[in-house]
């Protein structure tokens, strides 16, 4: 098995890979140690094993580490990004086309199924028989799932149906559990990559690439400080190295000037720390451009502000447009029962103690927007114009741009022509500030205020909890 | 030249091929209408409509192109920023990051076109050649979106030179991937630096690598899949690994450039993170479209050379259409057009509405019926009673004398025209300064009041000059001032411009005499003490003053009055309502019924008009009833349409039959004493159930499991 050779390379690898691969080849050694003894039950002359999984999060290495040992090794092989793949036969072409030369990939039909692959690839695989492993290199191998039902377990026994020495590396962020299909199908050899931990393996492969005008240690203190604020919302290596890059200049102002020397790390962090906390608000959720983050530290202006993209919220919109937009909230937060009181100026009269059942008393805000008809919308839009409206074409062409404008969200598609369902997919801010400048009428701000006071109470609550549910995204 | 053309197909069989012919028919046809109308004057107005329209054009894509500089050149500004003369280090040193301009551009999604287009062709002279636009309907998923992608680019680069156009041609939808493009770049860049090595110099006067960026514009950003998106952006970056270790090095200096209708945080809405930290967003915005439209307003509407006018009503109506239902220049264009075409042909005396040589030249020849139209006109007669008698007969019967007339008038209105436009533009810029706004914060609202009524009649115009009445001197004089500008600039009414300049040098020379004034006889005037400055202040002394009416006022005070009672005076004699001119008629387009019937169409109120008043569309005689009643004549699907408006939610299809079979019957009752009425028939039954799908099509019922043989009504009211 040609893993084998890798262990054996290993030093070699060391020596030519750049630093981050280092850290992540350790890791595959001790991943494949643990393997050991199935390595060692495998004889090299055989065929090696027909597919590999290895899995594990962004960033940790997967793809460099498998791919610079291809290199290094001069092992043939051919690597493949699942994305870009948007049909089988591209993927059938690009490994052909590595294997055996574009001549050969131009062989497969129009539009080949799998059985054309395997074909052609016997018949190419007979005229040039291998003398190492062939490795196929699948990367983000998750898209495979949305592929041909039949392609991830056929390309898993590939070695079974090509008759040759070939081995399948799969690549993916998330585990072989949702893979398996349910027919069951070959199990591949599978290979975890951790996460860095913080300690140890984060600084020091950030510290590989410090700046050559300070010393290494210099730059080791300030990936701690970096990681420090970084580390809670953000694992991602990639990232961590962007963001590193792009704060250096400022943690180094107080040397340039003369006012720290390296030794003194408290003061260095008092005047990074700031600055650091400001770009996780900014530029790691890329409200500012990078760019722009360097220019602001380059004009050393404090005072300017710069405008995050999320500042620009306000649209603006045709009178009626805003009036459709509000009847839609209206009517995607409000039970349907409730619209005959808040619309209708001699509403039956109501008992209070029952008026709102049980489950419609949990904030309709945590339940999210429920799809309504387009009827409703138009009575609910008639009651809170403050004119007459007429029905014109272009008063439901608004409609329809509002949802490609995605403020409005079409849902379900059996029903187009005669009752077609939307839902509200804005959020109570947006209409507030809409109401608020298109609001001459005081009934409506109160019909407004009526509707929401109900799920008002929630939404404080909720704002903490949508903001906790994003953090833990991001983790 | 009769050929045969020749098809791809190798098989035998039919094939369609339209005929080219087909076109200059239809061309030869414009005039062959014009001949045809009785009016001898059709192709002159349709000359000058054309030739106006054709001013309408360039005019609006001047104004377009002018408010649109700043923003796109600071969109080329960031494309040469971030793709000229950077070599693959620099990107390295960017990260991954794709640089992405965000461009928004209001909602107003089919007005963008020409924002785009405009945007290409700058870019396309001055930074890249290759630049590509993609249209989210095009682009359904990413297999279709790197398609057009590649068609657009290699199409362009095989524009360049033409050798390899069989290759390209060619082009196999499994090639269809970024390596191949990458390989495409290379030799095309290759051969760019050749062609053009004078341009190269010129742009990156380093020795790095030569890199013309690649630059997608998604048009619109909102309508595309965001899983297509985020694929796109994946393959498109800029990857450290990739570079490494792929077999095709992937290196193409993407730019992206979103055209955005909502807010920029539909990007974050749209992305998720690990995609949006691809990109490297900058914003850019366009200008909004209330001012796009206010310079529209201003160079079409507000202009003494454009001789076509709209009436206050019709210029509600386009107005209203933009600000309440579509935000779109580019409609109201639109419906400045259609109002022109309306105009010019239904107007037959609208071929005095051009330029003024042009018009006392056609109003000398004017022909024996137009003469006659000419007094038909409501204004011309009243013009006509104002008359002694004796001209009054001789207007009435000599033809020679009114086309004199006639050139008299068209003259007076070309000067209303000329006088008309100058003291409308000072009289705004005098009020919208004042609080709330009492006459309209934009100048379209003021000319709209001008030219529909006596404006000096109005409660508004009373509180403006009340206003101004109480301004303090400093801002009088720089309103004045500002007034003065605008004369100036239109070089006529001379002697208004003389007697503001007079006003404001008596103003200025007033300063050290006011103060005199002030102190000196400041016992004489009372315990007055006038302040300049606070305008609260102002407005109580005032009515201090208002309320005792022996004080003397001091000499600003007097001139104030003056300057405001020449402000009024000025109000009177140019801002009259256009309607009271004679000849209006000529020039403006009024019937804003039509304008609205058509541009902002009520379907479904045409539907029902249609059923229930079939006599309305079909204008058979037959077909005239009294409200109420149902009559046999009408087509059946009016019958079941008016019998289902008296049913309930559900209606009981039997019940409805009867119904119909009765009205049917009744017909045939007058007609025939026939034996068989109220028999069942199974024509009529035919008949019914063909106009129960009919209506069914049209969307008033639908079948329902509710109840069976029921069918659930779907609309209300509307009898």
């Amino acid at each position: 098995m040609k893993i084998h050779i890798c262990l054996t390379g290993i030093k070699t690898i060391i020596l030519d890979c750049n630093n981050i691969s280092q850290y992540s080849v350790f890791l595959i050694n001790s991943a494949l140690m643990n393997r050991r003894d199935i390595m060692s039950a495998v004889n090299p002359d055989q065929y090696s094993y027909p597919s590999v999984f290895i899995y594990g999060h962004r960033a940790t290495g997967k793809s460099h580490v498998v791919l610079s040992i291809m290199k290094d090794l001069e092992l043939p092989h051919a690597s493949v990004d699942c994305v870009e793949c948007v049909s089988s036969g591209l993927l059938f072409h690009q490994v052909l086309s590595a294997f055996f030369g574009p001549d050969a990939a131009a062989l497969l039909p129009r539009c080949p199924s799998l059985s054309d692959f395997v074909r052609l690839y016997k018949q190419m695989s007979s005229n040039s028989p291998a003398t190492q492993t062939r490795y196929i290199i699948l990367d983000r191998a998750e898209r495979m799932r949305d592929m041909d039902f039949s392609l991830l377990p056929a390309l898993l026994r590939l070695q079974e149906l090509v008759n040759d020495n070939v081995t399948v590396i799969l690549l993916s962020e998330i585990v072989w559990e949702k893979f398996r299909p349910n027919t069951g199908c070959f199990e591949p050899l599978l290979f975890h990559f951790p996460d860095y931990s913080k300690g140890k393996s984060l600084v020091q492969i950030l510290s590989w690439d410090h700046h050559p005008s300070y010393t290494p240690e210099l730059y080791a203190s300030y990936i701690n400080i970096l990681l420090g604020v970084f580390f809670s919302v953000c694992r991602d290596l990639r990232e961590l190295r962007h963001l590193a890059v792009l704060n250096f200049s400022k943690f180094c102002e107080p040397l340039e000037k003369g006012e720290a020397k390296e030794s003194d790390i408290h003061k260095l962090w008092k005047n990074i720390e700031p600055h650091l906390q400001r770009a996780m608000q900014t530029v790691y959720l890329r409200e500012v451009s990078s760019v722009q983050w360097e220019q602001q530290q380059m004009d050393e202006k404090e005072a300017t502000t710069l405008r995050v993209l999320s500042a620009h919220a306000h649209i603006e919109l045709p009178y009626y447009s805003k009036f459709l937009l509000i009847a839609a909230y209206l009517a995607s937060f409000n039970p349907a029962r409730t619209d005959r009181r808040f619309f209708l100026k001699s509403h039956g009269k109501i008992r209070k103690t029952n008026f709102l059942k049980k489950h419609e008393k949990t904030s309709n805000h945590l339940l999210g927007p429920k799809p309504f008809p387009l009827d409703r919308l138009m009575a609910i839009f008639y009651s809170v114009v403050d004119s007459r409206v007429a029905p014109t074409a272009s008063v439901f062409s608004q409609i329809s741009s509002l949802v490609t404008l995605q403020l409005l969200s079409q849902v379900g598609h059996d029903d187009q022509l005669d009752s077609p369902k939307y839902k509200c997919s804005v959020s109570l801010d947006f209409i507030l500030a809409i109401s608020r400048c298109v609001c001459v009428c005081v009934r409506l701000l109160d019909l407004l205020a009526l509707s929401l006071v109900i799920q008002s109470q929630v939404v404080r609550q909720e704002r903490s909890l949508f903001t906790a549910v994003s953090n833990l995204h991001l983790l | 030249m009769s050929e045969i053309p020749l098809t791809s197909s190798v098989s035998k069989g039919c094939f369609v091929f339209k005929s080219a012919s087909k076109k200059r028919k239809r061309h030869v046809g414009v005039g062959g209408y014009l001949v045809d109308d009785s009016d001898e004057n059709g192709s002159d107005r349709f000359r000058i409509c054309q030739k106006l329209w054709e001013t309408v054009q360039t005019n609006t894509e001047v104004i377009q192109d002018q408010l649109n500089k700043k923003v796109l050149d600071s969109l080329a500004e960031f494309i040469k920023k971030h793709g000229l003369g950077c070599s693959s280090d620099v990107w390295r040193q960017r990260g991954r990051e794709t640089p992405t301009a965000a461009l928004m551009l209001g909602v107003n999604v089919p007005d963008h076109a020409m924002t785009f287009r405009s945007l290409c062709n700058l870019l396309q002279d001055s930074v890249t050649p290759f630049v590509v636009s993609v249209h989210a309907k095009e682009c359904a998923a990413v297999k279709l979106l790197i398609q057009k992608v590649l068609e657009q680019l290699m199409g362009r680069g095989v524009s360049v030179d033409e050798e390899q156009e069989d290759d390209t041609a060619l082009l196999q939808r499994t090639q269809c991937t970024i390596s191949a493009l990458c390989q495409w770049y290379k030799t095309v860049t290759k051969k760019c630096t050749q062609v053009f090595p004078q341009r190269t110099e010129s742009l990156t006067n380093s020795d790095l690598p030569q890199s013309l960026p690649v630059v997608v514009i998604f048009k619109d950003f909102e309508a595309f899949n965001s899983q297509v998106l985020q694929d796109f952006i994946l393959i498109c970056r800029w990857d450290l690994c990739s570079e490494m270790c792929y077999s095709s090095i992937k290196f193409l200096p993407f730019i992206f450039i979103f055209g955005i209708a909502t807010s920029p945080s539909a990007i974050q809405h749209r992305l998720p993170h690990s995609v949006s930290s691809l990109l490297c967003i900058e914003v850019f915005h366009s200008l909004s479209c209330t001012q796009h439209l206010a310079s529209v307003f201003d160079k079409l509407i507000l202009n003494s050379q454009f001789p076509f006018k709209l009436s206050s009503r019709v210029i509600q109506v386009l107005v209203g259409i933009f600000l309440y239902h579509d935000f779109s220049v580019q409609n109201f264009v639109k419906g400045l057009q259609f109002s022109m075409l309306e105009h010019f042909k239904s107007q037959p005396l609208s071929m005095l509405c051009c330029q003024k040589q042009e018009a006392l030249l056609s109003a000398k020849t004017l022909s024996k019926k137009n003469v006659e139209r000419i007094r038909h006109l409501p204004s011309f007669m009243r013009y006509v009673e104002t008359q002694e008698p004796q001209e009054q007969v001789r207007l009435l019967t000599n033809d020679e004398h009114v086309k004199e007339v006639c050139q008299k008038l068209l003259k007076n209105l070309h000067k209303y025209h000329k006088n008309y436009y100058p003291i409308l533009q000072c009289l705004h810029s005098l009020t919208s300064s004042l609080p709330k706004f009492p006459l309209g914060k934009h100048i379209r609202e003021l000319h709209v009041s001008c030219i529909e009524k006596n404006l000096w009649e109005t409660e508004e115009y009373d509180s403006a000059l009340q206003l101004l009445r109480i301004l303090a001197k400093d801002e009088l004089v720089v309103a004045l001032r500002k007034c003065a500008e605008i004369l100036k600039s239109t070089k006529i009414l001379q002697n208004v411009l003389q007697q503001l300049e007079d006003f404001i040098g008596r103003l200025e020379a007033l300063e050290g005499v006011s103060s005199e004034d002030s102190s000196g006889n400041g016992i004489l005037s009372g315990k007055m003490e006038y302040q300049k400055t606070d305008l609260f202040q102002l407005q109580k002394t005032l009515l201090e003053k208002e309320s005792r009416r022996t004080k003397r006022m001091n000499p600003f005070e007097v001139l104030r009055s003056q300057v405001i009672e020449f402000i009024d005076s000025l109000v009177r004699e140019y801002l009259t309502p256009a309607e009271l001119q004679p000849l209006n008629e000529v020039c403006y387009y009024s019937s804003s019924g039509v304008l609205r019937q058509r541009l902002n169409v009520t379907p479904r109120t045409s539907i029902q008009a249609a059923l229930s008043h079939p006599f309305y569309y079909l204008q058979n005689e037959s077909l005239k009833t009294d409200a109420g009643t149902i009559s046999s004549a009408a087509p059946d699907l009016c019958i079941v349409y008016k019998l289902h408006l008296e049913c309930g939610r559900l209606i009981n299809l039997y019940d409805w039959l009867e119904a119909f079979l009765t009205v049917m019957s009744a017909a045939e009752d007058q007609d025939t004493n026939s034996e068989e009425c109220g028999k069942y028939d199974s024509l009529k039954h035919a008949r019914f159930i063909q106009a129960v799908s009919e209506m069914e099509f049209l969307g008033f019922i639908k079948s329902t499991k509710q109840k069976t043989d029921h069918v659930a009504r779907l609309t209300w009211g509307g009898c």
